[in-house]
């Protein structure tokens, strides 16, 4: 079993750390093999449409000139947002942390919603994941109703996202059914796409139609307009976002673009990267209330929580390019082999391994820098080209730094083992005396195989994760650099004779 | 050419096989091949790990072994990609802390002249066949460093198609980690076994006798489970298989390391 996480929200505050929760789950064989499949589909389906655009590496340079542009002057175009949304019709509030933006959302929802059924509909929405907006709602006595089909299929199976843009990516089409037949009592319910999507189909338009009041997230907020977007492809979240009398919409301050304009490029390159689709099947920006047309109250919540401490890192700041396609999850080796859960976080893989201990101001999620084997793949797709691997390895330095910090470095086995290697590096003398040492010392370890080679097959303490699947070459009689010397010895010797 | 090697830390104590290769095919190619006695090692296992005030303190040493030298040629993809990648910033902070005054210019001028090896036989000789000959079924493993890190793109493997009497079959899903990551290995140890175990289901599925790479550290990790599972498989850096010549059969005395000097200035290899 062990397929869902029984309900417990991620909390890279309270989660184990990457090892510990990777190792549980990787004995999960039925989720393994979910994440693999979906994974490589749509990998697939993104190398296609990707390999379509002649000019694809360009809107990438495009896509990250863009993003770094906006964080640059971040403080401006928000205001600008601030102002025209205000213009707009649309009330725009602050929230410095999850706790202030669960409370502004909540007090907003109690307000829309009055005497009537204590209920909300939501459109899928990461950021409402990050803060733990569902159990805020429900503790106000709110219930929340999730209406993208996959963030419903978690919400019935009491389970929790494990990929941004597909959050039940690690379900199959049989678990799902079980779900559907468990909870919206359907004990006859058929087995094929279609089945499942009638059932989801009818246990939501209901909920459309009755609850007056939406929370959602965005894509994008435009400075220029006001207007925000949200890209889909079920057209569950433009119900939610026309049929309500209040919709409210939490963004993180990351969110941002300066000028309409500015979607040409994104609306390009975040749909392929995502689904694998030239253009998201619902494209929804609007820009404050209309009479008579769509929501009457329309509320923004900014959030920083945290994403400010980002901004100030210098070698940090550009895990806010970062536009949620989860093109890096997808391609991600180590994601591929554990699925999202093993992150702590609603933002798992490479894109949350470096957002995830940021956002935490580097005091949680310290196992995430390096939950990754740095190859590289991440960048190679993201489509704003963070360069991920390099922004692990300087979070990576700002863990050493914590924990080697004073005499602490005295007390931590793998810090005392690099600094004795740094000695060692930085004299030809000690290096050699250590390859000596390494030879002589493996003399127990070592054993001959059949065909009379040495190997070691057991190694002590730090180095015994390697030597539980895989053996290792006894190290050889002579190093290169004593080959090299005794061959130059014979040259002399050889020319000196002639 | 004057052609000075960089062997890397871990291929002078773990593969000195690889080193020997490297020397045979460059002197092969009328090459003449110096060894910095000083060398140890790039810094990258530091640097990559988060301990990067221990990866500056090797980049001087690095500097002053090679200073002046005409081509650099390293036997590994990580530790290219480490130093085109890393030094520049590194070479800046130590400027910065005013002990090493013009190590920013020295790197800069080094850099270019700094090679992985199969990288300095296509695109700075412009080779594709230099003389090998292994009757064997090989396949070739990427490495993210030499594919991602350094751009190698169909180099490696536009050498091994020029050797005789090879059979070069493609690995299947190429571009796609074998697990390793450095200290990864360990610090994440059953993540990577779960990675390499897909790997090493690809390499069987070529029936290849040998598993080739430009990077020794991640066919030390695939290799290991090859071993493990006694498939009988082996693993051998393409300098080995560039190495190798009909008569008399180099492969297996480069692995053996049983060389001589024979009575000439000429290394003869028996």
């Amino acid at each position: 079993m062990g397929l869902s996480t029984d309900g417990q929200a991620l909390d890279p505050r309270t989660a184990p750390e990457f090892q510990t929760a990777a190792r549980s789950v990787l004995n999960d064989a039925q989720l393994r093999k979910n994440v693999r499949h979906a994974t490589t589909v749509i990998q697939n389906k993104r190398a296609k449409v990707v390999g379509e655009l002649p000019d694809w590496q360009e809107l990438r340079e495009a896509g990250g000139a863009l993003r770094e542009h906006t964080m640059k002057f971040l403080d401006a175009y928000l205001e600008q947002f601030e102002a025209n949304c205000t213009r707009a019709g649309g009330v725009v509030h602050w929230a410095r942390d999850a706790a202030e933006a669960r409370e502004i959302v909540v007090r907003l929802a109690k307000e829309s919603i009055g005497d009537a059924p204590s209920e909300v509909i939501k459109i899928k929405s990461m950021t409402t994941e990050e803060i733990g907006l569902n159990a805020a709602l429900q503790e106000a006595g709110i219930t929340p109703y999730e209406t993208d089909l996959a963030e419903l299929i978690i919400q019935l199976g009491k389970d929790q996202p494990s990929h941004i843009v597909v959050p039940a990516l690690h379900k199959n089409r049989a678990q799902i059914r079980e779900i559907f037949q468990r909870e919206m009592h359907l004990p006859h319910l058929g087995e094929t796409p279609q089945d499942l999507a009638d059932a989801a189909r009818s246990f939501l338009r209901e909920k459309f139609l009755r609850v007056p009041t939406a929370v959602s997230g965005a894509n994008f907020l435009v400075a220029e307009t006001g207007g925000v977007c949200i890209v889909e492809s079920e057209g569950n979240g433009r119900m939610c976002l026309t049929l309500p009398r209040t919709l409210i919409t939490i963004a993180g301050i990351d969110k941002v673009v300066p000028r309409f304009a500015d979607l040409e490029v994104l609306l390009q390159v975040l749909p392929r990267s995502a689904t694998g689709e030239r253009m998201n099947p619902y494209n929804s920006i609007w820009t404050g209330v209309h009479p008579g047309d769509g929501p009457e109250q329309f509320h923004v919540v900014l959030m920083d929580n945290g994403r400010t401490d980002v901004l100030a890192d210098e070698h940090g700041r550009e895990t806010l390019h970062c536009i949620r396609c989860g093109a890096c999850q997808n391609a991600c080796p180590v994601y591929r082999q554990t699925g999202g859960h093993a992150y702590g976080s609603v933002y798992a893989g490479p894109i949350g391994a470096i957002l995830t201990p940021q956002l935490q101001k580097m005091e949680h999620a310290e196992s995430l820098p390096y939950a990754s084997s740095l190859c590289g793949a991440c960048y190679e797709v993201c489509p704003v080209k963070i360069n991920i691997p390099e922004v692990l390895v300087h979070l990576r330095s700002r863990v050493v730094e914590r924990k080697t910090a004073g005499l602490r470095v005295l007390t931590n086995a793998e810090a005392l083992a690099m600094k004795t290697a740094g000695s060692l590096f930085r004299s030809e003398r000690r290096f050699r005396a250590a390859q000596r040492l390494a030879r002589m010392g493996q003399g127990v370890l070592a054993r001959k195989d059949g065909s009379g080679e040495k190997w070691i097959s057991w190694l002590p303490g730090l180095l015994g994760g390697w030597t539980q699947v895989r053996d290792l070459h006894a190290l050889p009689d002579e190093t290169f650099r004593q080959w090299w010397e005794e061959r130059e010895k014979s040259k002399k010797h050889a020319g000196g004779a002639a | 050419m004057r052609v000075s090697i960089f062997i890397t830390c871990y291929n002078d104590t773990l593969f000195p096989q690889t080193g020997r290769a490297m020397v045979h095919v460059l002197e092969r190619l009328g090459h003449h091949v110096e060894f910095p006695a000083g060398q140890t090692c790039c810094g990258q296992m530091h640097y990559n790990t988060g301990y990067q005030t221990d990866a500056l303190t090797m980049l001087p040493r690095f500097v002053e072994q090679f200073r002046g030298a005409e081509a650099v040629v390293v036997p590994s993809t990580s530790c290219v990609t480490m130093m085109r990648d890393h030094y520049p910033s590194m070479a800046q902070r130590l400027e910065a802390s005013g002990k090493y005054p013009g190590i920013v210019a020295e790197v800069n001028a080094l850099l270019p002249v700094v090679f992985e090896f199969s990288e300095f036989l296509t695109k700075r000789l412009g080779l594709t066949d230099v003389g090998a000959y292994f009757p064997h079924r090989v396949t070739y493993h990427a490495s993210c460093h030499g594919l991602r890190g350094l751009g190698l793109g169909d180099g490696p493997e536009s050498l091994l198609r020029a050797v005789k009497g090879i059979d070069l079959v493609t690995l299947p899903d190429i571009e796609r980690c074998c697990g390793f990551g450095g200290t990864f290995a360990v610090k994440n140890a059953e993540v990577s076994s779960a990675m390499l175990a897909e790997k090493v289901q690809g390499v069987l599925s070529t029936g290849a006798e040998v598993c080739a790479a430009c990077d020794n550290s991640c066919l030390m990790h695939i290799e290991g489970a090859l071993h493990r599972q006694r498939t009988g498989v082996h693993t051998m850096h393409l300098a080995e298989i560039l190495a190798s010549e009909p008569e008399p059969n180099i492969a297996a005395e480069v692995r053996s390391g049983d060389v001589v000097a024979g009575d000439s200035e000429a290394v003869v290899w028996v």
